[in-house]
C-alpha cells in the first residue's frame, strides 16, 4: 500500500529538518526541541524496518520504547542543566555562554 | 480499493502536516509557538506509528512524548526564555551554511532511498499484541528493561540535584 521507501523518505526529511534546527538555533531549549525531531525521525525508521523486514519480531518496537525512554531521560537532564545555567548567567543563548574561553 | 486509496492519501496528508510543523518548529521566533508546533509534529508521528501497526508505540508516544516531555519543555521555556522580546535574534549566523548542508543531506538521502525496493508490507499473520510485547519485555529484553529503570532513576535524582537552588 505504502512502500517502505516512503516511510524512510519521511524519516530522512524530518532528520534533516532537526539537523538544521540544531545547527542554527541560538536558544538551548530550541536545540533540545530540534534534537527531539531527530530522535523521532530515527524512531520512525526503526518501526518501518521492523514492519517490513521482520514482521514476526517485536525487536524494532521494543527498541523504540527504549529510545523514547532514553530521550526522555536526556531531555530531563538537559533541561535541568539549562535551568541551572539560566540561574547563573541569566541567559540561555549558546553563543553568549562562552566562559570557558577567557 | 477505495479504502486503500483513502488511507494512503491520508497518510501522505499526515506526513505533510508533520513536515510542515517540524519546519515551523525550527524556524518560529517565539519559543512557545515552536514547542506547540513540535507537539503537533509528535502527534503526526504517532499517527504514522498506527499506520505501521505499532499501536502500543503510538500510545506511548502520545503519553510520554507529548504528555510528559513537552510539558517539561514548556515549563523550562516559561522559566528561562525571554519570549516576549521581539528584537532578540533566534538564529545564529550559520543559517545559510546549515541550510545548504541540511538540504543537500536530505536530497541525497531521498535520492538513495527512492531506489530502495522492498516487498510490500505483509500484514502480520498473527497480530503482535500488547501481551506479546509485555512478555518479551520481561523475558527476552529484561536487561534493557531493568537498565532503563536505572537510567530514569538517575535522570530523576540528577535533575533534581542539578536544578536545586543553592
Amino acid at each position: 500500500m505504502i512502500p517502505l521507501s516512503h516511510y524512510l523518505i519521511l524519516s530522512a526529511i524530518l532528520f534533516s529538518i532537526g539537523l538544521y534546527g540544531v545547527f542554527t538555533r541560538r536558544s538551548a531549549v530550541g536545540i533540545l526541541l530540534s534534537l527531539e525531531i531527530m530522535l523521532n525521525a530515527v524512531n520512525i525508521n526503526f518501526v518501518a524496518f521492523a514492519k517490513f523486514m521482520a514482521p514476526h519480531s517485536l525487536a524494532g518496537q521494543i527498541f523504540v520504547i527504549f529510545t523514547i525512554g532514553v530521550a526522555a531521560a536526556s531531555t530531563v537532564v538537559g533541561l535541568a542543566i539549562i535551568v541551572a545555567i539560566y540561574r547563573n548567567y541569566k541567559t540561555i543563548f549558546v553563543d553568549e555562554i562562552d566562559v570557558m574561553k577567557w | 480499493m477505495w479504502s486503500n486509496f483513502l488511507s494512503a492519501s491520508i497518510f501522505y496528508l499526515i506526513a505533510l502536516v508533520s513536515i510542515i510543523f517540524a519546519l515551523l518548529s525550527v524556524t518560529l521566533k517565539n519559543m512557545f509557538h515552536s514547542a506547540l508546533a513540535l507537539i503537533v509534529m509528535l502527534l503526526g508521528v504517532a499517527a504514522v506509528y498506527i499506520y505501521l501497526d505499532a499501536e502500543f508505540l503510538a500510545l506511548v508516544q502520545v503519553l510520554i512524548y507529548v504528555g510528559a516531555i513537552m510539558t517539561l519543555v514548556i515549563f523550562a521555556i516559561m522559566l528561562t526564555a525571554e519570549i516576549y522580546n521581539k528584537n532578540i535574534k533566534r538564529h545564529n549566523q550559520q543559517k545559510l551554511v546549515s541550510l545548504v548542508i541540511a538540504s543537500s543531506m536530505a536530497g541525497f538521502l531521498i535520492f538513495v532511498l527512492s531506489r530502495f525496493k522492498a516487498q510490500d508490507g505483509i500484514s502480520f499473520f498473527e497480530p503482535l499484541t500488547l501481551a506479546m510485547i509485555g512478555k518479551e519485555l520481561l523475558t527476552k529484553y529484561v536487561l534493557p528493561f531493568e537498565l532503563i529503570s536505572v537510567i530514569l532513576l538517575a535522570a530523576l535524582v540528577g535533575s533534581a540535584a542539578i536544578s536545586k537552588p543553592r
